[in-house]
């Protein structure tokens, strides 16, 4: 009933290949956009600004990323967390050097030093395949963060080694730093994380996202039917690194405020590497649905058993917290290797026939 | 010029001028290079007999080692602990075959990958509820591993070497001796490398997968609590040795992921470079801890020229 798609027709190649063929989901974009953008700014406080909703964002950003990189081009990447790093402190230098610039500007352009690394570390894809590359990426992930702690220009020669967010204003509005509030944070990050991602539906659903799927299939019959594998393997390490590097410049930026290399360690990769896989590999909306739920679990764990009168430890709910993850991931790779956006297509489905099951 | 020097003269006019010094930083590599070669044979074992890329395997080594110390701390002697621990590591087997792999039977490979790192964060996870995440003393003595140091004065300086990193370097090549010995020559050993070499044969002549597996990944554990032992006596035992576990990846690239003499060769040579690169160019020249990822950017290089690692089997592929 609510998907009825009785009544939408088609009359030309262009509408069926419309971003959104059937109206109803455009409704419910909507719906959700009118959520993010209205109802929780008006009614969350500044414990789920902070903790919840820009932690969300942050991390289904750089899901998203890595999602362009492994689920699109089928490269498993297991350096996620350098490659925020390097966009987070190209970030900081620019602003160092730069105080003026706009700070809109200078994340956009952080995503690209993170790019260009990217693609330096991608080069080996050409020749490596598989766990080879798996761990030729955990190169750049030892590597870089090693670099980050050893290069002391890059934090600016401070005595901590840690880099800190000054107070940055944009239109009169201080937007990060301590002075920032979590709303105006909350806005910037949700802006950013909006242009991306309509940026990385239509790269997926077009010419190069096409390519990318092909090579991720079988790289070699892609090869065959002359998709050039070079051009698409490294375009998949620029975008993918381009938005992983502005997701670690909006994570640093927005949300922690201070970084120090450690941050960026393996540990950060691997949260947005079970983001992506909980998600759903090669989906985008599994990275918001991934997110919500890693994000959401600790907190979870940590409230529902106090409501029962259960009350446990900080500890403890980190342990717990970790082992269900780790449960998560197995149960949904035996259960659904889709991940979550599978169960949305099919809700979906069920929807578009229902009340008729067949 | 002068940063030409300090990476082609340098280096070498010291290890000419203080050859004890070198001989120091060669045990000490050596010694770690048997490690990583343990712990990378753990990963090469499971590779070749399922196809599956075992990122547990450091996970393990802290598991087997935070069970024999728990064990002992709870009043179990040392020398009962040890089997009891072998136990446990069994049981984890059966689990992990039951839970985990035969759902997933046929399924791609990245899949499986992916869910031993699931298994990974289970076990860290499981881990630190039972046993605290504070870091412990490995009982070395208890389980009557020499513990003092001995020198030799070669070139009239001298070199220490300590006692139980002599105990586990012999330990270690015993170790791999009864394994090769048993992969070659036993029964069950044929069954395991029949099963790497094809699935569907295998299993059409009768060798149950389910056990082979369980067979597997017991041994796995073994190996694990050797290395847990060894590097738990060295470093002590909490869930930073994990470290390890990463340290093998790279061995394992380095000597191909299929091959147990790659394991062995890699894991010595990375141990002995890491070292030597370390003292003679990353400190005084890198500002030092480039052992953090000299194995990574070596093996990096190797697989450029040799995408399948040095003893790696070819890759053939076809549409």
């Amino acid at each position: 009933m609510f998907y009825r798609t009785a009544g939408q027709f088609k009359t030309s190649y262009e509408a069926d290949h419309a971003l959104f063929p059937v109206r109803q989901d455009a409704y419910l974009l909507g719906f959700i956009l009118l959520l993010a953008f209205v109802v929780f700014p008006l009614t969350a406080s500044e414990f789920a600004f902070r903790a919840l909703l820009i932690p969300v964002l942050i991390y289904s950003l750089a899901a998203l990323g890595l999602n362009i990189l492994t689920g699109y081009a089928g490269q498993l990447s297991l350096g996620t967390g350098a490659f925020m790093g390097v966009g987070a402190y190209a970030c900081y230098k620019l602003l160092t050097i730069f105080p003026e610039m706009n700070i809109v500007i200078a994340i956009a352009m952080s995503g690209f030093f993170s790019a260009a690394v990217g693609v330096l570390f991608g080069l080996p894809s050409l020749r490596i395949k598989g766990f080879y590359l798996a761990i030729a990426t955990l190169a750049a992930q030892f590597f870089l963060v090693w670099l980050f702690q050893k290069w002391a220009w890059l934090y600016n020669y401070n005595a901590s080694g840690a880099i800190q967010v000054p107070n940055i204003e944009m239109f009169g509005i201080t937007v990060a730093g301590p002075r920032a509030e979590a709303i105006t944070q909350y806005y910037f990050v949700l802006c950013f994380v909006c242009a991306m991602t309509f940026f990385a539906i239509n790269i997926t659903r077009g010419r190069i996202g096409r390519m990318w799927k092909a090579v991720r299939d079988m790289d070699i019959a892609a090869e065959l039917v002359g998709i050039n594998l070079m051009r698409a393997k490294l375009t998949a390490f620029f975008v993918s690194s381009y938005i992983v590097g502005v997701s670690g410049a909006l994570f640093v930026f927005l949300w922690r405020g201070a970084a120090e290399a450690n941050l960026f360690d393996i540990p950060l990769s691997f949260r947005v590497l079970f983001i992506a896989i909980i998600g759903g590999l090669g989906s985008i909306l599994g990275n918001y649905l991934g997110a919500i739920l890693i994000v959401a679990l600790p907190v979870i764990i940590g409230s529902v058993p106090e409501a029962f009168g259960i009350p446990i430890g900080s500890a403890t709910v980190e342990h717990l917290n970790v082992m269900l993850v780790g449960a998560l991931i197995i149960t949904f790779l035996i259960v659904e290797p889709h991940g979550l956006a599978r169960f949305w297509a099919m809700i979906r489905e069920k929807l578009i026939l229902w009340p008729f099951p067949h | 010029m002068d940063t030409l020097k300090g990476i082609f003269v340098d280096p070498f006019a010291d290890m000419i001028a203080a050859p004890d010094f070198l001989l120091q930083v060669l045990w000490e590599g050596l010694v770690g290079g048997v490690l990583y070669a343990l712990i990378a044979l753990g990963f090469v074992l499971i590779f070749k007999s399922s196809r599956i890329f075992n990122f547990a395997q450091g996970i393990m080594v802290v598991f087997a080692a935070l069970t024999l110390v728990g064990l002992h701390e709870k009043g179990v002697p040392a020398l009962l602990a040890l089997p009891l621990t072998l136990g446990v590591m069994f049981m984890l087997a059966v689990a992990i075959e039951r839970a985990v792999l035969r759902p997933l039977v046929n399924q791609p490979d990245i899949i499986l990958f992916m869910a031993t790192i699931g298994i990974t964060l289970f076990l860290i996870g499981l881990g630190e509820i039972i046993f605290g995440g504070e870091n412990k003393v490995m009982i070395t003595e208890q389980l009557g591993i020499p513990t003092g140091s001995f020198t030799l004065e070669p070139f009239g300086g001298f070199v220490s070497i300590e006692q139980k990193d002599l105990t586990a370097v012999i330990g270690a090549i015993l170790l791999v001796g009864v394994l090769l010995l048993f992969l070659n020559k036993s029964k069950i050993g044929r069954a395991i490398r029949a099963l790497g070499d094809d699935h569907q044969a295998a299993l059409s002549v009768g060798i149950s997968l389910s056990t082979i597996w369980v067979i597997v990944w017991f041994i796995a554990g073994v190996i694990a609590l050797a290395t847990g032992i060894v590097w738990g006596a060295r470093a002590g035992v909490s869930f930073a040795l994990e470290v390890i576990a990463y340290k093998a990846l790279p061995v394992l690239m380095l000597g191909g992921l299929e091959s147990v003499m790659g394991a062995i060769i890699g894991g010595l040579a990375i141990g002995i470079l890491e070292k030597l690169f370390e003292i003679y160019w990353g400190q005084p020249l890198l500002g030092g801890n480039t052992e953090m990822w000299f194995a990574y950017v070596l093996a990096l290089i190797v697989l450029l020229f040799r995408p399948q690692g040095l003893f790696g089997e070819r890759i053939i592929e076809r549409v």
